[in-house]
């Protein structure tokens, strides 16, 4: 048996088929989001973003088959360096780029220019791996906490100092694959925890009705647990941390967020308070999609998209043609095909030996769940505005094929795990 | 254990596809009204104005016009690279002006057109047209608004403006949009309906920069604007201008009427205004100034303003007295001073007898007190003041069926009906004590309780002229989809007194011209002219003079009633207008005029 005879054997075709179809599906409506009912161009003109995707698609099936072809162990042997190379070029980034939309996060070489904080994420995924999946790691141990810390944040960092807060958020995801690699779950709820006080503290207007039931809630707690001391002082701890956290999230939110960040989250809790400033664009959005109907205005139809009300559509808000132009039924079709391939690619990972391998395929899965989530959820107004891609639908290069290495590069090791055995 | 955490994690995933499905169903599934916000985005109606009805003269004169105006709209999202104070100046207002428009339209939308300027006149509109062009986000909306060819008949033709919020909420068919104009008084408000025509709207599909991409859907719900139906009236132009001419410096009213038709050749409140001043961008201004006047030029007199009948009542009581049979033409009542007073003469001294004909000529007020209490008292009951109420309904009946007491119906808005008393008005007033003939004798003569508007004088005088039935007085001959006035207006009305009887009363009225002491006024040569003055007593003021009249003799053409207030006796100011109006009329060209300056001059004492 050849090599590459059986790297098709041992392919995952579902997933390719998903990822094929999610592609094409996107590429259709990079066409429908730019299409000008004026001057209509043809799906190939090169000038039109749906011709250029059309490039993309191609240079990411040239590097889907590298990906491929090259022997799988060299992810694992090269996973720092790529991890180093690519913390560099965001310094890189930050001191010569231009400044686009408030963030200095595209390089420019000749014609050609590229988001190195895209391609972070397969790299910071490798890197990862690679040293979860070391003999010696030991979840909780101080020096491998601090090393899988650093990992995942310096990426984090610099993203958020180029001015992409957006991106950056994505590396909170990995919190998700150490929990399945067995972190306590405590870390998890305190950030869920965290994140429902900070929501609070924005909703509630009254101070009292935040008080009362948190007093109400420690004082039941300590009186049924009047016999222990030591519980009697971790309820009244835990009790004074939620309300100092609550104080302080104003305070924070004045003055760690920009003005923007802090419109697009009292947006997110009112949508119609400024309807025609901060608020326009998801208010937009949901009249888009909401005007969809069941079946949709049909292809190319769309009056929100083709007439520029929704902003950003070919990117980030790609979403909103499908849901006008498709209906609930398309949007539907976009739903159960993502869900579908973020199960299998979490199957996959499941069935790998190699920790490596396993790791790598989670950090697909939750880097790509975040993406789905946040960017459809801010389209219909469950999730602030933050400006990050759909993943393979969103035009855009960078964005395509990094998510085309993303898992092309666990099919790869996917395609292999029999040659490996478990460590 | 951590691989059940893989399955956590799948329930996270499924969870939140599950949560984006339902969202997702009730945003696009369950909830319609983001389709009607996706299509407010785009479609911007753009109306049409239609071209409202034209009034014509009865001989095809143009009374009531067209002209263009414009209003200035402004989209906000196009005002890029604005020069504000060179366009400011172009248009005419301040800086601080245009910043609260522009602040008023940016709170409407910013992408949809709202009002900036309106009514902006062609002339005013030819100054800046040609640098338009220069700014963006300005739009002129050609509208119409209404020219008159001559300064007359305003009270009668009414003038349009902006709708007020009553009308509009009033407007339960939704016929009308906010700033649409709309009649408010005469024959504007009547015959709205008629005039206004159909807006024609276009919906156009704009995007989010306010540039028009195209028809919506098409153009299926795109309607043409339908011009509103023009109307014929039956005032003759010439007579109008020449009345409301010897009108002039006085107050009151005339009422000009083609008895074969009950058409009104002319009506005149005087004072009035100049129509064209209730016009265009100057109307509330000038509104403010005609309704501040303290002769009231908006109080439309003929219809309005009710006076007693005074002596030319006494016609109607012969009528009805004959018609009843309590008196015939030869029946003689002696001029008894006592009973009342009399203005006794050479031609009328104390004591006389006249018959009916003779009593009319004369006055005799003594005369028509005994034919009113022959009328009122039949002795049909015992009691005296029974047999009153009795004799006193049957009376009202009568006199009700000459159009008085109530309303004529005129196609115009506002119309009073007077009074004619009946016996419920007044045990009202005396509150339940007893009253009889001696009590009420004051309405024999046309004095006392009765009260009669001079549109309602001028129908009698018609009805007179035709023997005893009118057509009821309308202003328009011919709505233009039909070429007929409203069917109303087609139908004889009799007053239920034979004609023959008419033809008495018609002999004195010519009698009255002919030989009767102060009338000579409204006399003229060739043409037999049939009157009767009214002098209303209006103490502690000068008397009103009244005159009626109509002529030729036979087959009448024309039948007035003269109001001029505070003028004194009849015979004069009003008889000399009379005459005038009928001469002008009837002659054309070829009238002397001989009382003009008279008139003209207004000394009547």
């Amino acid at each position: 048996m050849s090599r590459s005879e059986g790297l098709i054997n041992h392919l995952d075709w579902i997933t390719i088929i998903l990822y094929g179809l999610l592609v094409l599906f996107g590429v259709v409506n990079i066409y429908a989001a730019i299409y000008d009912v004026d001057t209509t161009t043809s799906f190939f003109s090169f000038s039109h973003n749906g011709g250029k995707q059309m490039v993309f698609i191609g240079l990411a099936i040239i590097v889907a088959i590298v990906i491929l072809s090259v022997d799988y162990k060299i992810y694992d042997t090269l996973a720092y360096p790529v991890w180093v190379i690519f913390m560099i070029l965001l310094v890189v980034v930050m001191i010569f780029a231009r400044e686009v939309n408030g963030a200095k996060s595209w390089l420019e070489i000749g014609p050609f220019r590229f988001q190195p904080s895209e391609f972070t994420k397969f790299a910071t995924a490798l890197a990862l791996a690679k040293y979860v999946s070391k003999p010696n790691f030991k979840m909780g141990k101080l020096k491998d906490v601090f090393y899988t810390g650093l990992i995942i944040s310096t990426p984090a960092v610099l993203i958020i100092a180029q001015g992409d807060a957006g991106t950056a958020l994505v590396f909170s995801m990995f919190i998700l694959v150490l929990f399945r690699e067995g972190m306590s779950p405590i870390a998890l709820v305190l950030g869920v925890a965290s994140a429902i006080i900070f929501l609070l503290a924005l909703l509630v207007q009254n101070d009292i009705y935040f008080w009362t039931p948190v007093v109400v809630i420690v004082g039941l707690s300590v009186y049924f647990n009047r016999k222990s001391i030591k519980r009697i002082l971790i309820f009244i701890f835990l009790g004074a941390s939620i309300i100092g956290m609550y104080h302080s999230v104003g305070y924070a939110f004045d003055n760690f967020l920009k003005p923007h960040q802090q419109n697009r989250i009292l947006v997110l809790l009112n949508p119609n308070s400024d309807p025609l400033g901060a608020g326009w664009n998801v208010t937009q959005s949901k009249i888009a999609i909401g005007s969809g109907g069941l079946t949709g205005k049909g292809y190319l139809k769309g009056t929100q998209t083709k007439f520029d009300f929704v902003p950003e559509q070919s990117t980030d808000f790609i979403f909103c043609t499908i849901g006008e132009e498709q209906g609930w039924i398309g949007s539907m079709i976009v739903i159960i095909l993502f869900t579908a391939l973020l199960l299998r690619i979490t199957q996959i990972a499941e069935r790998q030996k190699w920790r490596f391998a396993r790791v790598y395929g989670y950090s697909v899965a939750t880097i790509l769940f975040f993406h789905f989530m946040v960017n459809i959820g801010m389209t219909i107004g469950l999730f602030p505005v933050i400006g990050i891609p759909l993943p393979f639908f969103s035009y855009g290069g960078s964005s395509l094929i990094s998510f085309t290495i993303l898992v092309f590069i666990l099919l790869a090791l996917d395609a292999n795990r029999m040659q490996r055995l478990a460590h | 254990m951590n691989k059940s955490r893989g399955y956590i994690i799948q329930t996270v995933f499924i969870g939140v596809a599950i949560l984006f499905s339902i969202r997702l169903f009730s945003l696009q599934v369950l909830d319609d009204s983001y389709k009607t916000a996706a299509d407010n985005n785009i479609i911007q109606e753009e109306i049409e104005y239609p071209f409202r009805g034209l009034i014509y003269d009865r001989n095809g004169e143009i009374l009531v016009a067209n002209k263009a105006i414009f209003d200035l709209l402004v989209i906000p999202t196009q005002l890029k690279n604005f020069d504000t104070i060179r366009f400011c100046n172009l248009v005419g207002i301040t800086v601080e002006e245009f910043d609260t428009k522009v602040n008023k339209a940016k709170a409407y939308s910013y992408v949809k057109a709202s009002l900036f300027i309106k009514q902006i006149s062609l002339e005013d509109f030819s100054k800046f047209q040609d640098y338009l062009d220069e700014f963006s986000g300005f739009v002129l909306q050609p509208r119409t608004t209404r020219s008159y060819t001559y300064p007359i008949l305003s009270n009668a033709l009414g003038y349009i403006s902006e709708i007020s919020k009553y009308e509009l909420r009033k407007d339960t068919l939704n016929y009308y949009h906010s700033g649409d104009y709309i009649g408010k008084s005469g024959l504007e408000s009547n015959y709205e309906t008629y005039l206004r025509g159909l807006r024609g709207k276009q919906f156009k599909i704009r995007n989010v920069r306010g540039v028009e991409k195209g028809k919506f859907k098409d153009g299926q719900f795109d309607t043409l604007a339908v011009p509103g139906f023009s109307i014929t009236s039956t005032i003759d132009r010439t007579l109008q201008e020449y009345a409301e001419k010897l009108m002039k410096g006085k107050s009151g009213s005339i009422v000009a009427i083609e008895p074969s038709t009950g058409e009104i050749l002319s009506i005149v409140s005087a004072p009035s205004y100049d129509p064209g001043m209730l016009s265009g961008k100057d109307f509330s201004q000038n509104f403010g100034v005609i309704k501040q006047d303290t002769l009231k030029p908006l109080f439309n007199r003929p219809l309005m303003a009710a006076y007693r009948p005074g002596s030319i009542f006494k016609i109607v009581q012969s009528l009805v007295a004959l018609q009843e049979g309590v008196i015939t033409p030869y029946s003689r009542f002696k001029c008894n001073t006592n009973l009342i007073g009399c203005h006794n003469g050479a031609s009328h001294p104390f004591g006389t007898s006249e018959k009916l004909v003779g009593a009319i000529k004369n006055s005799c007020n003594p005369f028509f007190y005994q034919v009113m209490r022959k009328m009122v008292v039949q002795n049909v009951e015992d009691s005296p003041y029974l047999d009153a109420k009795i004799g006193l309904d049957k009376w009202n009946k009568y006199i009700k069926n000459f159009g008085f007491g109530a309303p004529l119906g005129i196609d115009l808005p506002g119309e009073k009906g007077g009074l004619i008393p009946d016996s419920k008005y007044y045990d009202r007033a005396y509150r339940g004590r007893e009253w009889k003939y001696s009590n009420i004798y004051s309405l024999s003569i046309g004095e006392g309780e009765n009260l009669v508007v001079p549109i309602q004088m001028a129908n009698f005088t018609a009805t007179v002229a035709n023997r005893g039935y009118y057509y009821t007085p309308h202003l328009v001959k011919a709505i233009s989809n039909t070429g007929k006035p409203l069917p109303i207006y087609t139908q004889k009305k009799y007053t239920g007194v034979d004609s023959a009887y008419f033809e008495i009363a018609v002999e004195a009225m010519a009698e009255v011209i002919k030989s009767g002491t102060g009338q000579y006024r409204a006399k003229l040569k060739d043409i037999e002219v049939c009157g009767k003055t009214g002098t209303v007593q209006n103490d502690p003021n000068p008397d009103h003079s009244v005159f009626i009249a109509f002529a030729p003799r036979n087959n009448p053409k024309i039948a007035v009633s003269v109001y001029v207030e505070n003028a004194g006796q009849g015979a004069r100011a009003a008889a000399a207008i009379s005459g005038l109006l009928i001469e002008k009329y009837l002659k054309k060209d070829s009238a002397t005029l001989y009382f003009e300056p008279y008139v003209l001059k207004g000394d009547f004492e």
